[in-house]
């Protein structure tokens, strides 16, 4: 059987990726301070039914990014380049008109915190109905009726009573749920989630990851997963990206990435990171200093003050020219001149030959 | 002074509950929170015990109580043979010099108009230790290095540090009276990834070095069971399993360990590909308005009928120094029982019932925990 005889269900994972980000630098300028570089040269790529995670700490760029793409940022002080493309059309400089038609209806977010990104003195039921009423024209009692069916895919108990309730009476997992109640009622083809679950408990974060994991199998939704849990990333991503100081440093599957991390930042985060199934007594080995501590790229690799191997042309050498992001085997990418060496599984890595799709962009 | 052989710290039958008020002109009392509902645990000398749940579950009061910054309801706090809560005036500040807390936010627990010298300082001269203002700044000096920050943080700010290094001089600060017991109230939950791990083996490094006791409370389980040596599981304020770290994570016995250990992502794409996963139905109930029986019988999967509902289970010890408390913790880990699906508890439990509240008392913000749902009628 060949691909093209595949169902439509394998129609949903094309090619053509959904969200395409070029080159994206966001730089913020204040009168009288050194402008500041939040994202440098952020490139990557959604296809639809595709989770793609953005992991950094906090201060990587990580949320600055997915505000960009989504043309949230304040337009003073701020300078965005690079290019941003939704399904062929540029966002990055498109009028308030186009981008407030896209999102909502096209693109949509779930924002970190679920109390302050709802509205405290209107129901959820006007709020989940708005965007029903602005982007599918609906009429009122229609938009209700679809509410609350909405909020029943999410998983909200007794949808059309929740519909007359405030935020604050709501659980904190119940706003989430709400919450991405509202990014799906039009059915976008992308979904960013910057740290969806952080505020909430696990056994509450279990369940919206579920969540999220089924929409994407079962509405193909290109996502984009924003978070610094690694354990979060394991579970749900596909591709994963993995961001310091503003650039990219690291692209792998999830599977080469954590058994084969390749940049020492990568490594070291996950050497530092308690895990459930190991055992009481086997040391953690911290990166040391802290996210403050990065150099300009300019003047070598921002890891570089932290690094385990990191060596003289880190830093001397390559002043004045950045790191390159370049091919480190079939999907993945690299921006290092001393990566960990991983000797009994790199033949495997590098000899099946690259692919034209693999460098992710 | 000290007794070999005893625990440092014991708690017997604490009970911490917070009255709801309402009244404009007079304050009536219409319900209690009850935050803390009858926990008993003990901790040995120079161990960690790992306090782990959800919020809301009462474990962050139940280090509070321990300390005495909130008054126990009922219960006794015995710490190195002495009761906590029967001390008053002079002695509860002499005892308290024994017992230190590390707080989850490093800059919220500082005082931002202090530099780190006074703020590692105010404790001792507080306490009248030290010896003197030579001695004192000696002193300073010595517990940075312990924490490992620079001398040259002693005029700084805590605004001026990084999140980190905060915590550290939060550590610092708790050391400097040289405690027994140290209380670190989620010590690492609002640091970055890399950092976190330097806090923790910072924690273990003075532990083996000041033969400190520790009491963690944190939701990270992940965390908690790095550095336990005994784990207590807590949910709306009772302890519902407590085990040594290592036979809680093999084989943990209550269902809510259960469902909490298997909702834990693990940092593995393989691991996490083939694990089993518990989804738990709906939410925390409120601890106003606790659900009957088994606090959990409304969203535990291995639920048997009538049982659960009516009967409280008391902690069993089922294998040496591992206390479960539910009915059927043989049976669930036997597999004789099966576990129902998350939308099944959710069909015959009706999602949280009780935190909904279908017959509560008067129920609004207070009544109900701060992460519960709300009605009001």
């Amino acid at each position: 059987m060949s691909i093209e005889a595949l169902p439509p269900e394998g129609a949903l994972r094309t090619d053509v990726p959904v969200l395409e980000v070029e080159d994206l630098s966001v730089t913020f300028a204040r009168r009288g301070e050194q402008p500041t570089r939040a994202v440098d040269g952020v490139s990557f790529s959604v296809a639809a039914g595709e989770t793609v995670g953005l992991v950094g700490e906090s201060g990587c760029g990580k949320s600055v990014t997915s505000l960009a793409v989504m043309g949230l940022l304040p337009r003073r002080g701020v300078q965005v380049g690079g290019s941003v493309r939704l399904g062929g059309t540029e966002l990055l400089g498109a009028p308030d008109r186009t981008l407030r038609r896209l999102r909502g209806a096209e693109m949509a977010m779930v924002f970190q915190d679920p109390l302050s990104s709802l509205n405290p003195t209107v129901p959820i039921g006007t709020q989940v109905t708005e965007v029903l009423v602005e982007h599918r024209d609906m009429g009122k009692k229609e938009a209700a009726t679809e509410a609350a069916e909405l909020l029943d895919r999410v998983g909200i108990p007794d949808p059309t009573r929740r519909l007359k309730e405030y935020p604050h009476q709501l659980s904190g997992g119940m706003r989430q749920r709400a919450l991405i109640a509202m990014a799906l009622a039009c059915s976008p083809r992308l979904l960013i989630a910057d740290e969806p679950t952080t505020a909430l408990d696990v056994t509450i974060q279990a369940q919206i990851l579920e969540l999220l994991r089924e929409l994407v199998v079962d509405s193909g939704t290109a996502l984009v997963m924003i978070t610094h849990d690694l354990g979060v990333v394991a579970g749900l991503c596909d591709r994963v990206h993995v961001m310091y100081a503003g650039k990219v440093i690291e692209t792998a599957d999830r599977h080469d990435l954590f058994a084969r991390p390749r940049q020492p930042y990568t490594g070291g985060l996950l050497a530092s990171v308690p895990r459930l199934d190991a055992g009481r007594g086997i040391p953690l080995t911290p990166i040391r200093g802290s996210a403050r501590d990065a150099i300009p790229w300019a003047e070598g690799c921002a890891f570089a003050p932290r690094c385990d191997n990191a060596q003289d042309d880190c830093l001397t050498e390559v002043a004045g020219s950045t790191v390159p992001l370049e091919y480190d085997g079939p999907g993945r990418e690299l921006r290092c001149r001393h990566p960990l060496t991983h000797p009994s599984s790199t033949a495997g890595a590098t000899s099946s030959g690259s692919t034209a799709s693999g460098a992710g962009r | 002074m000290t007794r070999a052989g005893e625990p440092l710290l014991q708690v017997q039958g604490l009970q911490v509950h917070f009255p709801i008020k309402r009244g404009v002109f007079v304050d009536r009392t219409v319900g209690h929170v009850r935050a803390v509902d009858g926990v008993d645990l003990a901790i040995d000398r120079g161990t960690t015990y790992g306090l782990v749940g959800e919020s809301g579950c009462g474990k962050s009061t139940l280090g509070r109580a321990v300390l005495r910054l909130v008054e126990p309801t009922a219960g006794q706090v015995l710490f190195d043979g002495t009761d906590v809560a029967s001390l008053r005036g002079e002695a509860l500040r002499t005892m308290r010099r024994r017992m230190q807390m590390v707080f989850q936010d490093p800059l919220g627990s500082l005082d931002p108009r202090q530099d780190v010298e006074s703020l590692l300082s105010e404790p001792l001269r507080a306490h009248g230790l030290g010896g003197g203002r030579a001695g004192i700044a000696t002193r300073v000096r010595e517990l940075l290095d312990a924490v490992g920050l620079p001398t040259a943080a002693l005029r700084r700010y805590p605004h001026e540090f990084s999140g980190g290094q905060r915590q550290r001089i939060g550590i610092a600060r708790a050391i400097s009276l040289e405690p027994d017991l140290l209380i670190a109230d989620e010590p690492v939950s609002a640091l970055d990834v890399s950092v976190q791990a330097q806090v923790v083996n910072l924690l273990e490094e003075l532990q083996q070095r000041l033969g400190l006791t520790y009491l963690v409370i944190a939701h990270d389980l992940a965390v908690v069971r790095h550095i336990s040596d005994v784990v207590g599981v807590m949910y709306l304020g009772s302890l519902v399993e407590q085990a040594p770290s290592g036979a809680l994570y093999d084989e943990p016995l209550h269902p809510y360990t259960r469902a909490l250990m298997s909702a834990v992502p693990v940092p593995d794409p393989v691991v996490e590909e083939r694990r089993e996963r518990i989804l738990l139905a709906g939410d925390l109930p409120s601890p106003a308005d606790p659900p009957s029986g088994c606090r959990f019988h409304t969203r535990c999967p291995w639920r048997q009928e009538t049982r659960c509902d009516d009967e409280v289970p008391v902690l069993r010890e089922l294998a040496p120094g591992h206390l479960v408390s539910c009915h059927w913790a043989e049976e669930i880990r036997d597999g004789a029982l099966q576990p129902r699906s998350a939308e099944e508890v959710a069909a015959t439990q009706g999602v949280s019932v009780r935190a909904t509240g279908v017959e509560a008392i008067e129920s609004d913000a207070l009544v109900q925990g701060l992460d519960e749902p709300i009605e009001r009628r």
